[in-house]
């Protein structure tokens, strides 16, 4: 996440404390991002070295000393909401090495071990679901976060079912390419492209 | 106490060689204010264990209680009144009959069941009203909207005294935030004491329930154990 073009929106605003921009960056993301202070006033001190911002009021970092944005730092913000972030490449998911590993382990059950993290998430899902049911009703920032976050465990829960379905077809019809997944160069390979 | 229990439910279809085993050896409970979602790919015998739970079918072996009553042996006509009176059934396709108003299909079980006409109707507002529906109580399905026309579907489910709600994918085609807000109902009825069996095969409305269990091959896999509070997901002491 670019805590940088977060507080940039948020100066965009109008001029702001130090302070007040933490309050407003957690409250805004729904409170499920934490952000100490002195994140705040190093990246608020990045901001205004490449131009990005300004500050008024005392030298010093503190309650005195406020920030605004400058036209720079607007054309940034702007052109950073458009900017696709890169996922061209896949990332190296330590579930998805769980699974690979676990079709290769001799006497593992790759489908009692995709089982355990089904019901994980599943029970994770859970916890979002009651924060949708009470806090989010009111709050559009966490609603917002909430969503995002059981539609990305959703569909790590439906690759599971995939890979589940994928490896009994593979025991089932053996004139298939073998059960036996990616063979260790090509997990090297994946990870080398990070 | 257990509204609904099944003890080593098992369901099999046709003759060997080319029998099928839709169920096998099921064990599920669920008591008063609870809500359970059961999931699985198809055919994994989700929709089996649903009509069996609802006595529409009857299990080739294991036994089904609902409220303390075993189903095996019991008379067909006092079947078909536990299935009006106590159960309750949710469509993915709503089925509310077309020529009848939001009011009036509400009403139905009661009025099926030998209730008085204005007793049944005022059954059936005070459902509708529980849903957020009462203002198109004189309105045809036709004349409401998807959500609405679900929305009188669960309030045909819980009107009168029901205390067992059955529910096969409940929110249909809806888009994700109409599917929520079913999803919302069904579990605000279950917090007035029915206790839900909600088949489904989106983790997204699974994960409303109190419990997930997962089925594959007619057989329970596994469940969900009750999570922490969701507190543990925001920013320590910023829970409102």
């Amino acid at each position: 996440m670019s805590v940088p073009h977060v507080l940039l929106a948020l100066l965009a605003e109008g001029p702001k404390y130090g302070l007040q921009l933490r309050e407003e960056f957690e409250a805004g993301t729904g409170e499920v991002w934490p952000l100490n202070v002195g994140q705040v006033y190093k990246t608020l001190g990045r901001l205004e070295r490449d131009g990005l911002a300004e500050s008024e009021g005392t030298g010093q970092d503190g309650p005195q000393k406020w920030f605004r944005i400058t036209p720079r730092g607007e054309e940034a913000l702007a052109a950073w909401l458009r900017t696709p972030p890169d996922l061209t490449s896949p990332p190296r998911d330590e579930l998805v090495m769980k699974v690979l590993v676990a079709a290769r382990v001799p006497g593992t059950d790759a489908h009692e071990v995709i089982q355990a993290h089904r019901l994980y998430l599943l029970e994770l899902m859970q916890q979002w679901t009651r924060l949708k049911e009470g806090e989010a009703r009111d709050d559009l920032g966490l609603a917002l976060v909430v969503d995002a976050e059981l539609f990305r465990l959703d569909a790590v829960i439906r690759w599971l079912d995939a890979a589940d379905a994928r490896l009994r077809r593979a025991v089932a019809e053996p004139s298939r390419p073998a059960p036996v997944p990616a063979p260790v160069p090509q997990l090297r390979r994946l990870a080398a492209r990070r | 106490m257990s509204v609904l229990q099944l003890r080593g439910v098992s369901k099999a279809y046709g003759h060997e060689p080319t029998r099928v085993h839709a169920l096998g050896g099921v064990d599920l409970s669920v008591r008063a204010g609870e809500m359970v979602a059961v999931m699985g790919p198809s055919g994994s015998g989700k929709s089996t264990l649903l009509t069996i739970a609802g006595s529409l079918e009857e299990p080739t072996s294991g036994d089904v209680l609902v409220c303390g009553m075993a189903l095996a042996g019991m008379p067909r006509d006092r079947k078909a009144r536990l299935r009006r009176r106590v159960i309750g059934y949710v469509f993915q396709d709503f089925n509310l009959l077309p020529g009848l108003t939001a009011v009036e299909n509400a009403a139905l079980p009661l009025e099926l069941d030998g209730v008085a006409v204005p007793k049944a109707r005022a059954a059936g507002l005070a459902a509708l009203e529980a849903l957020g529906v009462a203002d198109q109580a004189g309105r045809f399905p036709d004349q409401l909207s998807g959500g609405e026309r679900q929305r009188v579907a669960i309030a045909r489910a819980v009107v009168g005294d029901r205390r067992l709600l059955l529910a096969d994918e409940p929110s249909g085609a809806l888009d994700s935030v109409n599917a929520d807000e079913v999803m919302r109902l069904l579990h605000e009825a279950c917090q007035r004491g029915v206790a839900a069996v909600v088949v489904t095969h989106d983790a997204q409305l699974a994960a409303w329930a109190d419990r997930v269990v997962v089925l594959r091959d007619g057989r329970v896999t596994g469940q969900t154990a009750r999570p922490p509070g969701p507190e543990s997901l925001l920013i320590p002491g910023k829970i409102r």
